[in-house]
């Protein structure tokens, strides 16, 4: 599965994407999130607060709870601010 | 073939532009296309970059990123739920990325109609929802040098969703 970051979450992370191949455990965004997390300081910086994330599962926003095991692409972003 | 100003792309009668420009934005150009319509009522928004002060640093620019795979999806179906929503016959939105200079439009919203009504709450409509439903993130860059990401205002999410409850 491909993983895109956007904004605060990307530079904190490092890489605008990344390719990761998930554990059977991760089903939902929010097990992924966990999941991320332990990989280093700078997931953990993007992910401190996850009450204020935005999801999009293959280009369809999603909330914590969507399953994501058939997924191709995960995008994990901070709140929009266009316009 | 990336479109020129002003090119509407016809669909079911409803003519819709969406245009995610690097450059300057024609404003006068896209104007003049939605207006040779003739469609009696055209009504648009256009957004500006502003020299904002922040903690005493006064802001030169700032940059649009942006979700290329799903934005002109998203500005897509915020069009067609204007068109199902009001009778419209055209609306555009057009959204620049990349470095925008203090001064320039970020975005032109615009719709027409051959009501004013419906010109005027379709274009206040689109911009509401844009900032709140389309994949793109703003970050200000100061006079000393630095850079700010800039957060989601609150006021923003309570006017977008004022819209679902509204007759």
């Amino acid at each position: 599965m491909k993983l895109v970051y956007f904004a605060y979450v990307r530079e904190h992370i490092g890489y605008d994407s990344e390719e990761v191949d998930l554990p059977a455990t991760v089903q939902t965004i929010a097990d992924c999130l966990g999941w991320l997390a332990v990989r280093g300081e700078g997931y953990r910086a993007a992910f401190a607060d996850p009450a204020k994330l935005l999801f999009a599962v293959d280009q369809q926003m999603a909330d914590q709870t969507a399953n994501i095991t058939c997924c191709r692409e995960l995008a994990i972003f901070p709140p929009v601010t266009g316009g | 073939m990336l479109p020129g100003t002003g090119d509407f792309s016809p669909g079911d009668g409803r003519m819709i532009r969406i245009h995610l420009p690097q450059k300057a934005l024609d404003l006068a150009g896209e104007m003049a296309a939605i207006n040779a319509l003739g469609s009696g009522a055209v009504a648009s928004f256009t957004g500006t970059a502003r020299a904002d002060d922040h903690a005493g640093q006064t802001v030169t620019a700032i940059e649009l990123e942006h979700y290329p795979a799903m934005t002109s999806a998203a500005l897509q179906a915020l069009a067609e739920t204007a068109m199902q929503r009001w009778p419209l016959a055209a609306c555009c939105i057009i959204h620049r990325t990349g470095i925008i200079p203090v001064g320039d439009a970020i975005v032109l919203v615009a719709a027409a109609s051959s009501h004013r009504v419906a010109a005027l709450e379709s274009c206040s409509f689109l911009i509401d929802r844009l900032k709140t439903d389309a994949p793109f993130w703003k970050k200000e860059y100061y006079d000393n040098g630095s850079a700010r990401w800039v957060e989601a205002k609150a006021a923003d999410t309570t006017r977008a969703q004022d819209w679902n409850i509204r007759a």
